[in-house]
């Protein structure tokens, strides 16, 4: 079962047969459908636990689990999955957090209800999520990569904010949740669609230096180091694949779709987007970018570390000017992703390392944050924080696990976000030999700068939230404190910050023989 | 002698036509007409599978391609694989027909007859090797079209379609006849094997020669409605019965697509110089005014025809790619395959949503796209139907219309030439644009409210229910996207077809 890839494509294909069975139970029955969503996301989540504890980490720069079958002869795309020690705690995040989502969505259905369309939706999105960070086939990781923008555009669109906005540019006034759900898809799918331009560019090319054309990741790779991409079609192909990937990220500029969508999701909508959809960008750049097209990485890697401290730089300033609470939170992911991006592009084993323990951390604090913002909004009925404050009196389980998540998120020591951060700083003072040292060492501390500003708006955001007195509008309510279905959710999310902060080898462990393997064979160690 | 086995699905075919003329004679009820006919384009299927699969049949021992009438008709795999999509798309839209002109009471078995006259045309132009069969074939498409096209007779709009349709469909008949006569005048032959040996012989073509070229394929121009040659097609589309309109965007399209495949890739194969730079152009314009225009519709019909227009361009596109210096072989196989597989699945996700299209208007007697606004709260199934079909047409993955589109841009990207990589862009661009107008559709069907001037309790009347041929069609459409999405190897098969096709060169 292990062996033949037979559990890695059941962990991908259980929430899809999920959504299947669900849309065979009748609508009116909820609970049937909440309990085939929350079977299918729990023997999934449950299988690529089994996988992590299976993972021979003595090897794991190797794909294992893995499976190559035919599937599209004519192109010679093959259904090849694996999994390494870079994609495992990925996989694991995304199944994790897959789960927590339908726990929490349990007695918490956004506006207009209808479980069943929104149930189906989550499990199309988990197995997108799940095939993305497996597939070792371009076509394959292509088609699991597009297959999420359906199933969250539709729950932007449906399940969004009906608050009313006015579009820039166009300076038409339409509801939140209908700019935002097109926004995120025609971005998306335009950065996607030159990402398949240079899938196709890499086929062609790889035809070329004898053997037959391949979309395998790992042949490629082996090209790839051979220098057969090398030259200024790398060049354009790194910057076809950029385009695909930095909007996913998202990385300056071509952020503007993250606030919007985020701001307009429901909230089960965002927290999947802000923990795993983000991922699926820079997890790209690991693992098809960098062994890909080493050369045309090294070329690039500048200005992908200048982009990333833009980004750090400019979203935390963005986040001192918001009003929004949610809105606040979806600009600090640009910051992060920031960071992790700027990992990326020292090109060092640290950096990488970094880079992917804070894709793990993002997730899992973002996330919870995510949570919280939908909670409260779900409470108070307003995102504003002006209108918020004192939220510490009025639910003081809420407000301290807001403070918590807050403190992770600004890479407190002991807790997740920190490692992140600070080694992405680390690795910027000795990037890769090659590459300007004055350059990334500026990058390095204008990153640190970053992470003071980050200090700031999450403190100021926390003082405007949790501290002082209540407002006087909120005299006479009584608001309801954390409820059981949220606790579940969010416990393990909590426990998950603090075990990953003291214990970083948790993905560490997985993820450093991979990552050294890969600068090894990429950039010669 | 005559190969009977080889004209099966013909003679099967033509019997069929005869058979609803003379039952529609008997004093029986009107809807035996169209069962008779969907049976023999099911039985078609017997004789395409029997020559397909030949080399592995006992009985069958005559193997290869089989070439009548002094090289002008040809069986092998790409007349059957096309004779199939013909036959099938057919029944697809019989099937579309059947309530649909039952309820208008309009002369049901003359319109089957015409429809299934029409699809013989099809079938004739598959297996055509030379200018006359091929032309004689266009016209059997075209002609009963003229005549479906102005079914609703009360209705000024069907009537305005059918007459634009016919001017034009005429004008672009002398255009084309005149061109194949200035190739015939020139090369002296009317085979396409032949004309191929006459061009293949000189080295540069004649002034003469080049315009007969570019009047003959201006002529398919017309017929695949490609920008500019397009302006028939959207009041066309909008006018006529909307199973008619399936019926148009779909298998009279292909049929023109057939027409094209064939003359470039056989009798014009070595003039390559001519149509390369031409079919490039009218690539590059038709994806982009089709789709500039259908972001402005706000009929779902008349987006449907902008749409078929783009996705013709689409269809268009590996053509272009011979503006490339020096093909190889392998390259023509790409080009030619990137083509029929496009077909194929055009056809499956065009009909497919079609269906759905009359499905909706027969629900909320309307088309506009505001009407159609929150039919998932009163009809989830069409709703995600809907849904379906136009992400299908936007090349959304996992459903079948990605594969296309991959196809398509492969078959630019792969040659080596400037000019084809910017029409890959240019597609691009084009595909995101071409979102932004299905979106339109699935944003009114899913996240609009219903409209407060229809009446809820209209909208849930029981009593319209969907005609279950409607539903077959439905589910074997959306049946074959979802397959097709997850596992396009079926249309990859198609590949082998495209190098023994394009093996010639």
């Amino acid at each position: 079962m292990f062996d033949n890839g037979l559990a890695l494509s059941l962990v991908v294909i259980l929430p899809l047969i999920g959504a299947g069975v669900v849309m065979a139970v009748p609508k009116a029955n909820e609970s049937a459908q909440k309990m085939t969503a929350l079977v299918f996301t729990a023997a999934a989540f449950v299988l690529s636990v089994v996988l992590a504890i299976q993972f021979d980490y003595g090897d794991a720069s190797a794909f294992q689990f893995g499976t190559d079958l035919d599937w599209i002869g004519a192109i010679n795309s093959r259904y090849h999955i694996g999994l390494d020690g870079i994609s495992l705690p990925l996989l694991v995040l995304s199944t994790f957090v897959t789960l927590l989502s339908v726990i929490y969505s349990w007695e918490h259905w956004p506006e207009p209800h209808n479980p069943k369309a929104f149930i189906i939706l989550m499990l199309v999105l988990a197995t997108g999520m799940n095939g993305t960070f497996v597939a070792l086939d371009l076509i394959l990781f292509f088609v699991f990569f597009e297959v999420v923008l359906l199933p969250m555009y539709f729950m932007i669109g449906i399940w969004g904010d009906r608050a009313e906005t006015e579009i820039p540019v166009f300076k038409r006034v339409t509801e939140m949740r209908l700019y935002a759900a097109i926004k995120f898809f025609l971005f998306t799918l335009f950065g996607s669609a030159f990402m398949l331009l240079g899938f196709l560019g890499l086929y062609f090319r790889s035809g070329d230096a004898g053997g037959i054309r391949t979309f395998d990741m790992l042949a490629l790779s082996e090209l790839g180091r051979a220098g057969v991409f090398a030259g200024s079609f790398g060049m354009w192909v790194f910057a076809a694949l950029f385009l695909g990937f930095a909007v996913k990220v998202p990385m300056f500029p071509f952020h503007t779709w993250l606030p919007d969508a985020h701001t307009a999701a429901p909230t089960v909508g965002s927290v999947l987007l802000a923990a795993i959809l983000l991922k699926l960008g820079t997890y790209a750049f690991v693992r098809i970018s960098l062994p890909i097209l080493p050369e045309a990485a090294q070329r690039w890697a500048p200005t992908i570390g200048i982009l990333a401290v833009i980004g750090i730089i400019y979203a935390s300033l963005a986040c001192l000017a918001q009003t929004d609470m949610k809105r606040l939170i979806a600009f600090s992911s640009v910051g992060h992703m920031g960071f992790v991006m700027l990992g990326i592009a020292t090109l060092t084993d640290i950096g990488i390392n970094a880079a992917i323990i804070g894709m793990v951390a993002h997730g899992v604090i973002t996330g919870l944050l995510f949570f919280l913002a939908g909670s409260m909004s779900h409470r108070y009925h307003t995102r504003e924080m002006a209108r918020l404050g004192g939220n510490q009196q009025l639910m003081p389980i809420m407000g301290a696990i807001l403070g918590f998540t807050a403190m992770a998120s600004l890479g407190l020591p002991g807790l997740a976000g920190f490692w992140g951060e600070f080694m992405a700083l680390l690795a910027s003072f000795n990037p890769l030999e090659g590459l300007s040292t004055g350059l990334f060492r500026t990058l390095m501390v204008l990153g640190a700068v970053g992470t003071v500003l980050a200090a700031g708006y999450l403190l100021w955001m926390l003082q405007r939230v949790n501290f002082g007195e209540p407002k006087a509008e909120w005299e006479g309510h009584h608001f309801h404190d954390v409820d059981g279905y949220e606790m579940a959710a969010w416990a393990p999310m909590i426990l998950a910050i603090i075990a990953i902060g003291v214990f970083p080898r948790l993905v560490f462990g997985s993820t450093n023989d991979a990552v050294v393997a890969l600068v090894n064979a990429a950039f010669g160690g | 002698m005559i190969d009977y086995h080889a004209i099966a699905p013909e003679i099967i075919l033509g019997l069929t036509v005869l058979a609803v003329l003379i039952v529609d004679l008997l004093p029986v009820p009107k809807y035996f007409t169209a069962v008779v006919g969907l049976l023999g384009l099911a039985a078609t299927v017997v004789p395409l599978l029997t020559l397909g699969l030949c080399e592995s049949l006992a009985f069958c021992t005559e193997t290869g391609d089989r070439v009548m009438l002094g090289n002008s008709y040809v069986i092998d795999d790409f007349a059957l694989v096309l004779k199939g999509l013909f036959l099938a798309a057919t029944f697809v839209a019989l099937l579309l027909s059947v309530g649909y002109i039952e309820d208008d009471r309009y002369w049901q078995g003359e319109f089957y007859f015409l429809m299934l006259a029409s699809a013989f045309g099809a079938v004739v132009m598959a297996s055509s090797r030379d200018l006359l069969t091929l032309f004689v074939g266009l016209e059997l498409v075209t002609g009963p079209t003229f005549l479906m096209a102005g079914w609703r007779k009360g209705d000024p709009k069907s009537n305005e379609a059918a007459l634009k349709y016919f001017v034009i469909g005429v004008l672009s008949a002398a255009i084309l006849l005149f061109g194949m006569s200035l190739v015939y005048g020139v090369t002296g032959d009317l085979t396409f094997s032949g004309i191929r040996a006459v061009t293949a012989a000189s080295t540069e073509p004649g002034t003469l020669l080049s315009i007969g070229v570019i009047l003959t394929l201006l002529g398919f121009a017309f017929k695949v409605s490609a920008v500019p040659f397009h302006f028939w097609t959207p009041d066309t589309y909008e006018g006529a019965p909307i199973p008619v309109t399936a019926y148009l965007s779909v298998v009279s399209k292909t049929a023109g697509f057939v027409g094209l495949l064939s003359l470039c890739y056989l009798a014009f194969a070595e003039l390559r110089d001519l149509w390369g730079p031409m079919l490039w152009i009218l690539a590059a314009l038709s994806m982009t005014v089709g789709n500039l225009i259908a972001v402005r519709q706000d009929d779902i019909v008349r987006l449907l025809g902008y749409s078929s227009i783009a996705q013709g361009g689409f269809i268009l596109v590996p053509f272009g790619a011979a503006v490339a210096a020096d093909l190889t072989g392998a390259d023509l196989e790409q080009m030619f395959f990137a083509t029929v597989a496009y077909l194929v699945i055009y056809a499956v996700m065009n009909l497919g949503a079609f269906a759905v299209v009359i499905a909706g208007a027969n629900r909320i007697k309307s088309t506009a796209i505001a009407d159609w606004a929150g039919t998932s709260t009163y009809a989830p199934v069409l709703a995600g139907l809907l849904a379906l079909f136009f992400a299908s047409l936007a090349g959304i993955p996992p459903i079948a219309g990605w594969f296309a589109k991959l196809a398509m841009f492969a078959s630019v990207l792969g040659v080596d030439s400037g000019w084809a990589t910017v029409l890959a862009v240019i597609a691009v661009i084009n595909s995101v644009v071409a979102f932004y107008y299905y979106a339109k559709v699935i944003k009114s069907a899913w996240f609009d409210p219903v409209p407060a001037a229809i009446p809820a309790a209209e909208l849930r009347d029981t009593d319209r229910r969907i005609a279950p041929s409607l539903k077959l069609a439905l589910a074997l459409t959306a049946v074959l996207v979802l397959v097709l999405g997850f596992y396009p190897e079926p249309v990859g098969l198609l590949s082998e077809v495209s190098s023994t096709f394009a093996s010639g060169f």
